[in-house]
């Protein structure tokens, strides 16, 4: 089963730390991601567009309603994801949990709808 | 649900078939459940089938004599219905068909048989650690244990939590799709993880235990069957985890707090303080066997917040007098439990303890700290410790006006019945 894993932070944690400290996470990402290599459990993953860029559509009773910004209401915003292959929620987490920005912001774990072959 | 839990006297079938349901649901739901949980691999799909092996039961019991092994009767009787359900549905369900080797194209296959329907306590264990799996609510975690491993219907969990019946079963509906389309897991994890999931099962059982015993809502301080049945789930957590102290010491908690529930209301409905229960009434049996389990569990490496309040009540239980009670032995036992388990609410505990140590007003000190933190200020509970230290203290007026305060903070009629009448008696 796919599992996305969304990776949502405080963009004023980056904006208080020195480029070295940023440097450092962004060697973490790269080691994290080569793990899922590995484990031949990587999909795909990619960091996304800073939240300026993100625009929202809604549709209600057929009217769509676009609005400029990120879908969530709180300080946190996707900055990226990575989806996985794994057989279980667990396995899911586990590896979630890993994910460098899981120690400040959050990561929202879905499972990747499964759409019969058309 | 099964006809037998209905309660309708006509409908029951004679001779033993009815007792041996009716014990069979109690004590086996959980591990016959669980079994087919571990053979079939989807949660509902068991469900599904142990129904139609309840009614199955129902039907032939009275009729053929309760069988020797009604749980391996069961569980053989649903993996046939469920059997059964896949082929009829491969094409709805081919994860389960392909898992059963029933594939298309091959209607005359023959199912696999169980070679061993006998109970397998790892299994009950690995249900409750789903039913209390942490991507899911406390709410739903609750029902679902409630359901899967108590075996309680919806109906009667519903009505234990005062909610209605169709909110019950919703939250029951939500939680199985997520186990379902997330693919969590039914396993058993092992080392530190286990032990983590074991503390989520344990405040699982443990916010049962207090639903009953203090109820939150509605005109009955105590909600006997949750206690009951959180009993009989710290039991079961005994048995399947024997290496866990943690467990031990949540047992011996919820039986030495359930010791003192005859004494704890009054004959009029109201709620009795511990200080002025009538100790007589404290149920002996189960303070000897708490008080049994709090010595051996604290021998066990670093004592937990379970272990450390089982050793509270059982200090409690020691005395035949309030008067007599250690309390320097408590408030150093609040002090190790404000260490390994920081609340307010441990705080405010340890404020009692301190008081009658050092007085009321080295209580009140301990209180008043509390909320110049902004901590629990428009709470009943910490109005009500400080109405009574006022009161110990001989300051009579703050102490009245604390007790009404106190009184209309409470969600709990049997509570504020009791703080108003504690104010009325301070009247000159």
């Amino acid at each position: 089963m796919d599992y996305v894993l969304l990776i949502a932070v405080d963009p004023s944690a980056y904006a208080g730390m020195t480029q070295a400290e940023q440097e450092a996470i962004f060697g973490e990402y790269y080691a994290y991601t080569e793990a899922l290599r590995a484990k031949g459990i990587y999909v795909e993953g990619n960091p996304l567009q800073g939240v300026e860029t993100a625009t929202t559509v809604q549709v209600r009773d057929g009217v769509r309603a676009t609005t400029d910004g990120p879908f969530a209401e709180s300080k946190e915003v996707l900055v990226g994801y990575y989806v996985v292959r794994v057989d279980t929620l667990d396995e899911a987490l586990d590896w979630a949990a890993k994910i460098p920005d899981a120690r400040h912001g959050s990561i929202e774990v879905r499972p990747v709808m499964e759409l019969p072959d058309m | 649900m099964p006809p037998c839990r209905t309660g309708d006297g006509a409908a029951m079938p004679d001779g033993a078939a009815a007792p041996a349901l009716e014990y069979v649901l109690r004590h086996e739901h959980g591990v016959v459940l669980a079994g087919l949980v571990r053979r079939l691999g989807d949660l509902d799909l068991a469900e599904d089938a142990f129904q139609e092996a309840l009614v199955d039961a129902w039907e032939r019991w009275p009729r053929d004599g309760v069988p020797d092994r009604p749980a391996a009767w069961l569980t053989t009787v649903a993996w046939h219905r469920a059997v059964d359900r896949i082929r009829r549905e491969r094409l709805r369900l081919p994860k389960e068909a392909e898992a059963l080797g029933l594939r298309e194209g091959e209607p005359e296959q023959v199912a696999p048989d169980i070679v061993d329907a006998e109970p397998y306590p790892d299994d009950q264990l690995a249900l409750l650690l789903l039913a209390c799996h942490p991507a899911l609510s406390v709410d739903a975690q609750i029902a679902l244990t409630l359901r899967s491993v108590g075996g309680l219907t919806t109906p009667e969990i519903a009505a234990a939590f005062l909610v209605p019946e169709a909110t019950m079963a919703q939250r029951i509906v939500r939680a199985k799709r997520k186990i379902s389309l997330a693919h969590i897991p039914f396993r058993l994890p092992e080392g530190d993880e286990l032990t983590q999931r074991l503390g989520v099962v344990q405040h699982v059982v443990y916010l049962i235990f207090n639903e009953g015993y203090a109820a939150s809502a509605g005109d009955v301080p105590i909600r006997r069957e949750l206690c009951t049945e959180a009993l009989r789930l710290g039991r079961l957590l005994v048995t399947l985890a024997p290496d866990d102290a943690e467990a031990r010491g949540l047992l011996a908690l919820m039986l030495l707090q359930d010791s003192r529930r005859a004494a704890r209301v009054d004959d009029d409905g109201r709620l009795v303080p511990l200080g002025e229960q009538d100790r007589l009434r404290w149920d002996l049996a189960q303070i000897t066997e708490g008080r049994a389990l709090v010595a051996q569990s604290l021998t066990e490496g670093f004592a937990g917040p379970y272990r450390i309040q089982a050793a509270i009540a059982a200090v409690h239980s020691e005395s035949t007098a309030d008067e007599q009670t250690d309390w320097p032995q408590i408030q150093l036992l609040y002090r190790m439990l404000e260490l390994a388990a920081p609340s307010p609410t441990v705080t405010l505990n340890r404020a009692v303890a301190v008081a009658r140590c050092d007085g009321p007003e080295a209580g009140l000190a301990v209180v008043d700290g509390l909320a110049g933190r902004g901590e629990l200020v428009d709470h009943h509970r910490l109005a009500s410790v400080r109405a009574h230290l006022l009161e110990d203290a001989g300051r009579t007026e703050d102490a009245q006006s604390e007790y009404v305060r106190a009184a209309g903070l409470t969600s709990t009629p049997a509570e504020r019945a009791y703080l108003l009448d504690r104010a009325a008696r301070l009247n000159p």
